[in-house]
């Protein structure tokens, strides 16, 4: 099945025939069949699908962080299932924004030097990390807060921080991993309005993971996953319900 | 540019590391008292060995000469009578004295004494002497009392000596079968072996073992290091004597060989004990840190840190923990034992030596080479796995 985007813009993502297989002991798990995706340039697209549907595999290789077994994965226009593990890592230092569901801030780095991490990788002067790390704890209203730790933060500012993070590099793609799956429904209101201006007002590419029907309603499109294929429709989830 | 990046990701990830160990503090700890107790044993166990060591060679000298009886290497089997000691005299490159030629013949017995604080009866050294004794040593120093007088039941002991055995101070009496001597003196010897020995007028010793004229040993000192060869070319090859000789230097490295060798052998076989289960302790606290910042580990590789800045940060923080817990063991080893005095046998003479351990920058650079050894090996396991798993799997771990 070939999806397409409704946007009309350039592919910022643009998968075909991907095909990811597991082994547990001797026996290979096929999770993506053959899948093919494309993501437009400036699209919020959400992906949907029960536990166990593929959607985390999926996010995990648009993000660079595994290779597909067969198929090719271009993400702004490079090919990243060709790349190394090493220029696959420098790859996403440049190129992606991670938001987790847990926001997996370092418990012992204060906020801003939660923010300041990806920055390591550049070579960015210290006052230009700096003042990166600044812009982007202000767009996610934290700036107050620079110096606490995460324990010291709510569950909705912790991912608010975490945001920041994926933000400092300015990537051109977000991927996000169930990023309100951890929170109640007020704060996980609150961190969607975050990325659906961010995506609105700059522009940014937002892949996001999620169970939450309201959550995927917040996007530009949603995409439905089951048995490792892909579907415009929320029939194949109904089916499984 | 990739140098500099990723020394930046090793210093950003070690500082962090580093930072949280306050946090897992009690494992932590275990790991440390672990190396420090390796640490302590090594330094403790082989400042014996060094102690002993400086003692019985450490004021050798080149330029004085051992004579003992041909083909033996021990003054205890050794005989040499008075027409030795001619020949000894005459020989070339023998240093003159005020008194005439330095050449000291010398009687060597052993007595029981009782050791202070333990309570049973070890073998103390008692050398027969004449004047030529002090000068050819170069080094005996009166520190309390006078020397005996030629042809009286008197004896001067070496602190090493009073310090370790009971009924040695002065005034105090030795009785050994007939005889009574009177201790009249402390000497001090440099901090060498004569410390440890009791000493008396040659004369007066052979009447009470029936020794007739004879002696055990000869101490030669010789105008120069340089005379050595010559001197030991005449001796050794004259046909009126049966004579061999070695430099004191020679000589006092032979008999403390031995000891020297069993203890650091014992030392070092019990300090690999202990390293086998300071490395287990090491593996076993960068494991359990490893496994609990597992999904940290994990979200830095997703944001695009590389393995091997991990990996360093691990080492490093085991590294850190050897070089703590050497600083502590090492330390507490140098205050607890070094100075600390001690008695033991002298195999090659079956008399007891007086010393001290000796603590030394040497002992202590070994510690700490030993315990970043093992803080290397306790790191380097658990730093592979940190990095083994694909970054998904790591992401899932809690």
């Amino acid at each position: 099945m070939s999806e397409t985007d409704s946007a009309g813009n350039g592919p910022m993502v643009e998968a075909r025939g991907v095909v990811r297989t597991f082994r547990r002991g001797r026996t290979a798990v096929p999770v993506l069949r053959g899948l093919d995706l494309r993501i437009a340039d400036g699209e919020f697209l959400s992906l949907m699908g029960p536990s166990g549907s593929g959607k985390s595999t999926l996010l995990n290789l648009v993000a660079g962080l595994d290779r597909p077994n067969e198929g090719e994965v271009v993400v702004g226009g490079a090919p990243i299932h060709r790349l190394s593990e090493r220029r696959l890592a420098a790859w996403r230092a440049r190129n992606i924004g991670f938001v987790f569901q847990f926001s997996n801030l370092l418990a012992g780095l204060t906020a801003e030097k939660n923010v300041a991490l990806p920055l390591l990788l550049t070579s960015f002067s210290g006052a230009e990390r700096k003042r990166r790390v600044a812009i982007a704890l202000e767009i996610v209203g934290l700036s107050d807060r620079a110096r606490h730790r995460p324990r010291e933060l709510s569950g909705g500012e912790q991912q608010r921080v975490g945001i920041a993070r994926a933000l400092v590099n300015d990537p051109a793609l977000l991927v996000c991993d169930e990023p309100t799956g951890d929170l109640d429904r007020k704060t996980s209101g609150e961190i969607l309005d975050l990325l659906a201006a961010l995506n609105r007002e700059q522009g940014k590419t937002i892949l996001m993971v999620t169970h939450d029907p309201e959550a995927a309603a917040r996007g530009s499109r949603t995409l439905h996953m089951l048995d490792g294929q892909l579907s415009a429709t929320a029939e194949a989830e109904a089916v499984v319900a | 540019m990739r140098i500099a990046s990723f020394l930046r990701q090793c210093q950003a990830v070690t500082a962090y590391n580093l930072s949280t160990v306050w946090q897992r503090r009690a494992v932590s700890a275990v790991a440390v008292f672990g190396i420090a107790a390796v640490a302590g044993v090594l330094v403790a166990v082989l400042s014996m060995a060094t102690g002993f060591r400086a003692v019985v060679a450490g004021q050798a000298r080149d330029d004085v000469a051992v004579v003992l009886r041909g083909g033996l290497t021990s003054e205890t089997s050794s005989i040499l009578d008075r027409e030795d000691i001619q020949v000894l005299e005459v020989a070339p490159g023998v240093a003159r004295g005020a008194g005439g030629t330095l050449v000291s013949p010398e009687l060597f017995v052993v007595i029981d004494r009782q050791k202070i604080g333990v309570g049973t009866d070890a073998n103390v050294p008692l050398r027969g002497v004449e004047d030529a004794a002090y000068e050819v040593r170069g080094n005996i120093e009166i520190v309390e009392g006078r020397r005996f007088e030629p042809g009286r039941n008197e004896v001067i002991v070496g602190v090493g000596a009073a310090a370790s055995f009971e009924g040695l101070n002065l005034g105090e009496r030795i009785d050994v079968g007939r005889a009574s001597w009177e201790v009249v003196g402390h000497f001090s010897a440099g901090g060498g072996v004569s410390e440890s020995e009791i000493w008396t007028d040659n004369r007066v010793l052979q009447q009470l073992y029936q020794r007739g004229n004879s002696f055990n040993s000869a101490l030669v000192r010789l105008s120069d290091a340089d005379a050595f060869e010559d001197f030991r070319d005449a001796i050794e090859n004259d046909p009126r004597v049966n004579l061999s000789t070695m430099t004191q230097t020679t000589y006092l490295a032979e008999q403390s060989a031995v000891i020297e060798v069993f203890i650091s052998v014992l030392g070092w076989f019990v300090v690999a004990l202990m390293s086998v289960g300071a490395v287990f302790a090491a593996l076993n606290t960068m494991y359990a840190a490893v496994s609990t910042r597992a999904r940290e580990i994990g979200t830095l590789r997703a944001l695009g840190f590389n393995r091997l800045p991990v990996m360093v940060s691990v080492v490093t923080e085991s590294l850190a923990f050897a070089a703590i817990g050497s600083v502590l063991g090492g330390g507490a080893s140098w205050l607890l034992f070094d100075g600390f005095r001690a008695a033991t046998l002298n195999w090659a003479s079956f008399s007891q030596v007086a010393f001290a351990f000796r603590v030394t920058p040497d002992l202590l650079a070994q510690a700490i080479v030993l315990s970043l050894g093992i803080g290397a090996i306790g790191g380097f396991l658990p730093a592979v796995s940190a990095v083994r798993g694909s970054v998904v799997a790591t992401l899932r771990e809690q």
